[in-house]
Parts: structure tokens; C-alpha cells; sequence
């Protein structure tokens, strides 16, 4: 069950079709919706699994963020993005929430 | 954007909101199972069933207040012929829809329309791996049909969430329903002990199953969850009579929970009409925002005011918010006292009693008094 994820940069993510993700006004935030459950993301978060979109690898979704930081209240953050893109990938991916995009002829097989 | 060291998940406020909404839209049902949570006048609804539009009503409602899962459930949901309209109109505004059912009723064709309309997922309900005990415990023959909806299901890329509600008679077949479960690729197993309401308390004493017998099978759930990991998820729900503190039912009175029952009766729970003395509003008198924030029944044990001891002095009060408010009045006539599954209950004594008999060497054993207009009739005699 434990088995260890090692996020490759060249990974590109997907959300899993069973899950639902979407902004809630009411909650003033993102939810990810699924079979008995909801849980309301933070933001790094929710900006990391908006990208996985199955196009963006894991280098472009982390570029994408920096820059997001940088122009951001606190741009010295943005030395954090790395790290935080890649453990939120890592527990959603343990979680189920996402899962890596097969290429080639499998791409539409998955699982 | 900001970075920050917070975890990812933050914690969902309820902020008073029903974040979940049951739509009991009715109690018809091919099927007879001796534990269906449906009150004994199940039938007295039929000619009271919420119109298309009504349960419309409920929904645009329940969206303004921030609800965000709709539970349709029943009865048999699929003996609705307005279902897919329904859930439509679910998808639409934004809901995460589930169907909760028995599978019957469940064709390909409707299946198809149901994924057309924004579906999210299908609960199923299967009692056992044994066709035979299957069709005995629900009286019904629809093991093999259920056995198909399943393939049905997971042919059309829903997630399969399989129910398995363990009784006495099944819960030593735990490995081999396991074993059908990881067969048809169920991707959620709710692997769950009866509760004991309406029909199942009339049943409890051959339904219960022994200490050991959970023990044991705690243990197989407990195997299947290491070797299978997330390729199928399994919710193994204790039986509270065999806990020593009670569940946190619903998280609370009238906290996150809103049932609808066919005619419109608002609950903060499916079981609450057990308690008798309360008088339940309906979606047909009042609009949602006032039976969910004004109404004398969904204030009634709000908060922790109606408190009796020991629950009032208990640390572990918000824990499990005294348990169940019906288990409790169903057992001791009294819903303020503490849920007497709790071993600081004065009252723990029934349910101790009730599981001695069901391990009593030689007990006779009854036949089920299964769902049935008959058999309703006689009960309440």
C-alpha cells in the first residue's frame, strides 16, 4: 500500500475522473468532491491541481507558479514552490486524487 | 499566490450549512430486507410522494444554503420514473450527485441516461457473494441481477462503490465477499454492520452478529486494506453495539446533515421520525432555510444545552456529541439520555444484554420479519 511516489519532472498529472473540482463561493475556496467526501484545499494547493491537466509536467506547472509568486505579495516565497508543488503532487497522488498521464497508445486505456 | 507551510486540506467549516443533502425521493421498493431503515408505514407515502418539481425546489434550496452532496436514496430510487430528470438538475447546479440503490431497476439504457445527466456515483447495494443467501436476506431474486449492474456500472467509467451490509448470517463469507468485491473492481467498499432502526431493531437479535465474529472479520478487512492499497478503499463500519463510546451520529443534530423523505419531511437524520414526540417541518409548509435554521426539530439538539449526565461532564462530549439521539430514545424511551451504547451510560446494561443473547449457545434462532405491508401491520400490533 505505502508505495513511495517520485515525482519526475517530465510528469504530467491528471485529476482523477472520479473526483469533482471546482470553486465554491459559498466556502470562498476550491473543493475536491468525491463518493462520500469533501475537502476544501488550500491555496498552493488548489493552484498546483488546477494545472494538472494532464499537459502541463510537473516543471511547467512549477514555473508557472513561481512566477505566480513572484508577482505576489511575497515574492520571497517563491523559493518555496519546488518543494510545496511537489510534496502536494506526492500526497494527492498517495490519496488517489490525481494520477500520472500514461503517453502514447495508452493514453486512452488509462488505468 | 501565497506560499505557505499550512496543510493542503483545510478544514471544511460546516458554517451551519447542510453540506449534505438525503433525498429520501421514495419508499417503494422491490426488495425486502429485514434491516431497511424505512419506517413500518413505509406504504402510507406512496400517495404522498414530492412532485418532479417540488424536488426541484429542494435542490435550488439547498444549493443557496451551500449544501454540496445530494444522496438520492430511497426505498429504490430507480422506482422513480423522474430519476434522471432529477439528477440532472442535481448536476446542473453544481451538486456531487450520488444514487444510492439496489440495483434493480438499474438498466443499461438507464444507466446510460443517468451518466448523460451528471451522475457522480453509484452506490450499490450486495449482501453476499452466495446467490442464494443474497436472495434470501433481501426476498428477492436479484442477486445475479446485481452481480450485472455492477459490470454495467464500472463499464461506463462510474466509480463502483459496493455496500455490503454485514448481518450474522453473511459475516463469515467476509473473504470471499472481499473476493468479489477485488473480482468486479469495486473502487470503494463500504463494508458496513447493520444499524438498529426501525426494521433492523425488530431483527436485531438474528441479525447481531458475535463479538468474535467481528473480531474476525475485522481482521480480513484489515488484510485486504494492506494488500489492495488504494486500488480499492474500504470503510469497515464498526457495529456501535460492540463499541465501547458511541458513534458522533451525523456529527451532531442538525450540524452538516438534511434528510427529505418522499412527502417532504425535513430530518437531520433518515431514523429521526423514531423519535416521537417531535413534530418534523416538510418542504411543502416551509422553505429549507427555515426548517434548517429556525425550526424547533433541528434545534432541538443543537449545541450541547439538552445535555444530561453523564454526557455533560464527559471530556469526550464534542467527540462523539453523546452518540445517537434516536438509538437512545429507541432504547431508553428518553432521547436526551446518553446513547447507551456508551459504557458510562446507566443504561449500557440493554445493549450488553442484547449481545449476550445473539452469542447464547443454542439460542433458537427466528426467521426474519422481512419489509412487507403484512408484516408491518402485525408489528405494530
Amino acid at each position: 500500500m505505502a508505495e513511495t511516489l517520485r515525482i519526475d519532472p517530465t510528469d504530467r498529472f491528471e485529476l482523477h475522473p472520479f473526483y469533482m473540482f471546482r470553486w465554491e463561493e459559498r466556502q470562498k475556496a476550491y473543493l475536491l468532491m468525491y463518493p462520500e467526501g469533501i475537502v476544501k484545499l488550500n491555496e498552493t494547493a488548489a493552484e498546483t491541481l488546477k494545472r494538472c491537466d494532464g499537459d502541463r509536467s510537473v516543471t511547467e506547472i512549477i514555473d508557472e507558479l513561481k512566477e505566480e509568486v513572484k508577482n505576489g505579495p511575497n515574492p520571497e516565497s517563491a523559493s518555496l514552490v519546488e518543494k510545496s508543488v511537489c510534496k502536494f503532487l506526492e500526497e494527492s497522488s498517495a490519496k488517489g486524487w490525481i494520477r500520472k498521464k500514461e503517453g502514447g497508445l495508452e493514453e486512452n486505456g488509462n488505468r | 499566490m501565497v506560499i505557505g507551510k499550512e496543510e493542503m486540506e483545510v478544514r471544511l467549516d460546516g458554517q451551519g450549512i447542510p453540506l449534505w443533502l438525503c433525498m429520501e425521493v421514495t419508499y417503494r421498493c422491490p426488495l425486502q430486507c429485514p434491516w431497511c431503515n424505512n419506517p413500518l408505514d413505509y406504504d402510507t407515502y406512496r400517495k404522498h410522494e414530492l412532485s418532479t418539481d417540488e424536488w426541484f425546489r429542494v435542490l435550488h434550496e439547498g444549493r443557496e444554503m451551500g449544501a454540496l452532496q445530494i444522496g438520492l436514496t430511497g426505498g429504490e430510487p430507480m422506482m422513480r420514473d423522474d430519476i434522471v430528470e432529477i439528477t440532472a438538475e442535481a448536476g446542473r447546479l453544481g451538486y456531487y450527485t450520488n444514487l444510492i440503490t439496489g440495483g434493480v431497476g438499474l438498466t443499461k439504457d438507464k444507466l446510460e441516461a443517468l451518466k448523460e445527466a451528471g451522475l457522480n456515483q453509484i452506490q450499490l447495494s450486495i449482501q453476499s457473494c452466495d446467490p442464494a443467501i443474497t436472495n434470501k436476506l433481501i426476498g428477492a431474486d436479484a442477486h445475479d441481477k446485481k452481480m450485472q449492474v455492477a459490470r454495467d456500472i464500472k463499464a461506463l467509467d462510474f466509480p463502483l462503490s459496493l455496500n455490503i451490509p454485514v448481518c450474522r448470517e453473511s459475516i463469515d463469507q467476509t473473504k470471499e465477499i472481499l473476493d468479489m468485491c477485488e473480482e468486479v473492481e469495486a473502487d470503494y467498499l463500504e463494508y458496513v454492520q447493520i444499524q438498529y432502526y426501525n426494521w433492523a431493531l425488530h431483527n436485531r437479535d438474528e441479525l447481531l452478529p458475535t463479538k468474535e465474529q467481528v473480531k474476525r472479520s475485522e481482521q480480513l478487512v484489515n488484510e485486504a486494506r494492506e494488500r489492495l492499497g488504494k486500488k480499492m478503499t474500504i470503510y469497515f463500519v464498526v457495529p456501535d453495539y460492540h463499541d465501547k463510546f458511541p458513534k458522533a451520529c451525523m456529527n451532531g443534530w442538525g450540524a452538516i446533515h438534511l434528510t427529505i423523505a418522499p412527502d417532504g419531511t425535513a430530518m437531520p437524520c433518515q431514523e429521526a421520525r423514531a423519535i416521537k414526540e417531535i413534530d418534523f417541518p416538510s418542504v411543502r409548509d416551509h422553505d429549507l432555510s427555515w426548517i434548517w435554521h429556525e425550526s424547533p426539530a433541528f434545534n432541538l439538539y443543537r449545541g450541547e444545552d439538552w445535555m444530561k449526565e453523564p454526557c455533560r461532564s464527559c471530556d469526550d462530549k464534542e467527540k462523539d456529541v453523546g452518540g445517537c439521539r434516536c438509538q437512545a430514545y429507541l432504547l431508553t424511551g428518553d432521547a436526551t439520555n446518553t446513547d447507551p451504547v456508551c459504557y458510562k451510560s446507566p443504561h449500557h446494561y440493554i445493549v450488553e444484554e442484547a449481545i449476550t443473547e445473539a452469542s447464547r449457545p443454542g439460542r433458537n434462532t427466528l426467521p426474519y420479519v422481512m419489509r412487507s405491508v403484512q408484516s408491518a401491520a402485525s408489528l405494530r400490533e
